[in-house]
């Protein structure tokens, strides 16, 4: 079937602003929008740029904007979209060229919840024990990959880029609910920030964009709660 | 072109397991830097997924060296066995490490890390499949990124994120540094560094149906390979059994090990002919042949009769959402259908090269087949080859490869700084790679010689004449091919010219790299008259340990490739035919 792109571009060496062009390429219905996009670099025009890598869903390089919504490039089939297809760069971070954007800020955020675990205990020469139970609490923000789909969809972020932002915020919970971990007080002052936890407006966007399937909002309530019982 | 000059004692090229294992060992006591060219958490060490071995005897009784006789078992009596004999005994404390960094393993009741089986793994010298794999969920891979990416954050590691390493700089047989490309930008930036370690990963992308990442393109065996330095046992590539129909997405062998089962196109659970005893949970090597010889046969389901079923119905919804929820998803996902009601359609998918840069136990890397080093070079993981795979990898044991050995490696780098002198790379150094990209900016393109034409001529050839099954014949012809592309690949263009975010061009440069790999592969395999592990000719369909227990060693040779060969360390396990 033949598609129609509709892609956002811009090339910081020649151009003052973005501008769309529009591409018409071959492709079967069970393709990934990703692609499509190698169908149009390899052999159409090799400028266009953008990131990628595992191409399934697992390493985070691909988040970008398919037809008004945040979503991995390879995880999304031609027959999932409507036609014609619009693409942009997530929003909200500095576009450096085409659909890609500046991760540094991203990147940023998140090395302030001190993302590791926090044990000055002597741990001997077994592993610590860990129950299932104590385990799972914390099993679906484990599955982050930092792709920056949740943040870039987050209204918040886009009219104040101060806000941490919930990627980093999956990534405070991650370590505040695992019960080897001591460094919660540290991390949940930091949530108490004014540009922490308590900025979520609970748009719930994030939740919707995550494309591990995070549960992000409810993530960010439980950093919430835990900030106010640990007052 | 703009050219930066840094100082560092040391220097790490790639940042998944290897790597970043290799900077947490070296980071504390030098002025260390991380280059990779993607973030070091895109790195393809997180599409890992079923577990990762060691005998911690959590479930069920264990010994290190049961792992050691399995492994060795599986690489078909390959593998070096002082070497792997480290592998499996530093196992044990590589996991327990990860534990202590806060890698959140899936648990038992008991609290402590909860193991699985998996294939080729067995109790007492294979009595029995054994409960080996140390996991969390099936993203085993994705929680040993971050957790190792975590522990570098914490430390204050320095990276170059989107930096592509594409020179190295030896001098007489010493490292002198690398000359890098900031991708954002389009400046070279000159490293003096007297120790580099290589793990930049595997090379999948040769071939067309395969688990691995659009980055994996064999960049520091390339680049060693272009100075001289040869490439080990590179004919033994692993074809990993159960890819997700004709995308090559990897469906982890934790499948089988909860309980899988693949069935041909009348429902026959056929592994039973093949491996009367561990039937599924068969090596690699012998599950991917299984396949094909079905598929052949006529046996294979599909309008082509072109793959087999990975049936995992009778597991249960609870057991594969709770045990194997990523694979679940991508079922979901690129198939469109529901893992828990219906078969997969699976056929074997290229995943693993056990060759690679050849290094000692340590992680140096060999000049030669004769045991010669080089100087303040290193290499570890899926791009180095030490050899504990030998002709065909366990699962479970990549993921032990890069800590124990990207420690090692690390090790290697702190022991050789602490004992030499800096000494000075100045601008000049970048000149090579200066005007190797120059000449592509001032190239007029055309589509004739385009990077995206040539690479995949190269990968729907490799995938025929070169997979699971070779012969004189299909070799013979891909040297012809290759050498075709090759020459093509002289006259090669690109049409972006840009600085900024300029992929094609590191596609480009990339493919030089590929063609070295299938190079080297097929020439490898074409020399191997015998069936060993992942390499089967159908004209030599038995093992000849008489003449090649060796490792073969493809050093380049203009654009020929010359082999030489050096035997096998063996050790307390004789070689056997291999059943299961």
């Amino acid at each position: 079937m033949e598609i129609d792109l509709k892609i956002l571009r811009y090339d910081p060496e020649n151009d003052k602003k973005g501008h769309w062009e529009y591409y018409k390429v071959d492709a079967e219905p069970e393709e990934r929008i990703l692609d499509l996009l190698h169908k149009i670099k390899w052999f159409e025009d090799g400028s266009l740029s953008f990131r990628k890598s595992c191409a399934h869903g697992v390493c985070g390089s691909d988040a970008m904007v398919v037809n008004g919504e945040n979503m991995l490039a390879c995880q999304v089939l031609v027959k999932e979209v409507s036609n014609p297809i619009k693409i942009e760069p997530i929003r909200g971070l500095p576009v450096l060229k085409d659909l890609i954007v500046d991760m540094e800020p991203f990147f940023d955020s998140y090395k302030k919840v001190m993302p590791f675990l926090i044990n000055d205990d002597e741990p001997g020469d077994r592993e610590r024990l860990q129950s299932p139970e104590d385990r799972d609490k914390f099993e679906d923000t484990t599955k982050c990959i930092l792709c920056a789909a949740c943040t870039t969809s987050c209204p918040v972020f886009w009219t104040a880029d101060s806000y941490i932002g919930p990627a980093a915020i999956v990534n405070a919970h991650r370590f505040v609910m695992d019960s080897r971990d001591q460094g919660s007080k540290q991390r949940l002052e930091i949530m108490k920030d004014v540009n922490g936890a308590f900025r979520c407006r609970t748009a719930f966007n994030c939740t919707s964009a995550c494309p591990r399937g995070i549960q992000v909002t409810k993530a960010i309530e439980d950093v919430k709660r835990e900030t106010l019982l640990n007052n | 072109m703009k050219i930066v000059k840094h100082s560092f004692d040391g220097i790490i090229v790639g940042a998944g397991g290897a790597g970043l294992r290799a900077a947490i060992e070296a980071a504390p006591t030098m002025k260390l830097a991380v280059i990779t060219k993607l973030y070091p958490t895109r790195s393809h060490t997180g599409a890992a997924q079923g577990g990762m071995s060691a005998a911690l005897a959590n479930v069920e009784e264990d010994n290190w060296n049961w792992h050691a006789f399995d492994t060795v078992k599986g690489s078909d009596y390959l593998a070096d066995q002082p070497a792997v004999d480290i592998l499996c005994k530093e196992a044990i404390d590589a996991v327990v490490e990860l534990e202590h960094w806060g890698l959140p393993f899936s648990r038992l009741e008991s609290g402590k890390i909860a193991q699985r089986r998996f294939g080729g793994h067995t109790v007492k010298e294979g009595a029995a499949p054994a409960f080996r794999a140390c996991y969390a969920a099936d993203r085993t891979g994705h929680m040993i990124l971050q957790t190792l990416y975590q522990k570098c954050v914490s430390m204050g590691v320095e990276f170059f994120d989107e930096f592509q390493v594409l020179d190295i700089k030896i001098e007489d047989g010493v490292c002198k540094g690398v000359v890098a490309y900031e991708i954002a930008t389009g400046d070279l930036h000159v490293f003096e560094a007297r120790a580099v370690t290589f793990a930049t990963g595997g090379f999948g992308k040769i071939f067309k149906v395969s688990s691995n990442a659009h980055s994996l393109t064999g960049d520091g065996p390339g680049m060693l390979y272009q100075k001289g330095i040869p490439l080990e046992d590179m004919e033994f590539y692993q074809f990993h059994p159960t890819g997700i129909y004709r995308l090559g997405i990897l469906l982890s062998e934790a499948a089988r090990g909860e309980g899988g089962i693949l069935r041909n196109k009348d429902g026959e659970r056929f592994m039973e002919r093949y491996a009367p005893s561990i039937k599924d949970l068969a090596p690699r090597d012998m599950v991917s042949r299984a396949i094909a010889t079905e598929i052949s046969a006529g046996n294979g389901a599909g309008p082509n009769s072109d793959y087999v079923f990975l049936d995992l119905t009778h597991l249960g919804e609870e057991a594969i959402m709770k045990k194997l929820p990523d694979i679940t998803d991508f079922v979901r996902t690129y198939v469109k259908i529901e893992p828990i009601n219906d078969p997969i359609p699976v056929q074997p998918t290229a995943h693993y090269a056990m060759g690679g840069i050849p290094t000692d136990v340590n992680g140096r890397v060999l000049s030669d087949h004769k045991g010669g080093v080089i100087e303040g070079v290193y290499a570890a993981g899926e791009a180095a080859c030490v050899s504990v795979h030998g002709a065909n990898r366990l699962g479970t044991n990549s993921l032990l490869d890069i800590v124990v050995f990207g420690k090692r490696a690390g090790q290697s780098m702190v022991d050789y700084v602490s004992s030499t002198k800096a000494s000075p790379l100045n601008e000049s150094a970048a000149d090579d790679l200066s005007n190797k990209i120059s000449g592509f900016m001032e190239k007029e393109h055309t589509t004739e010689f385009s990077v995206a034409k040539i690479r995949s001529e190269l990968q729907d050839s490799m995938e025929e004449n070169a997979k699971i099954f070779r012969s004189k014949e299909t070799l013979d012809n891909q040297t012809e091919i290759l050498s075709d592309l090759r020459e093509r690949y002289k006259n090669v263009t690109i049409s972006d010219k840009s600085k900024v975010f300029n992929s094609e061009l590191l596609e480009a440069i990339e493919l030089d790299y590929l063609l070295d790999m299938a190079d080297t592969t097929v020439a490898s395999a074409l020399a191997r008259k015998e069936s060993r592990g992942a390499h089967s000719r159908e004209d030599y369909p038995d093992r000849d340990d008489t003449k090649f227990m060796k490792h073969s060693f493809a050093f380049k040779n203009g654009d020929s490739v010359k082999l030489e060969y050096k035997d096998v360390e063996l050790g307390k396990y004789e070689p056997m035919e291999r059943k299961y």
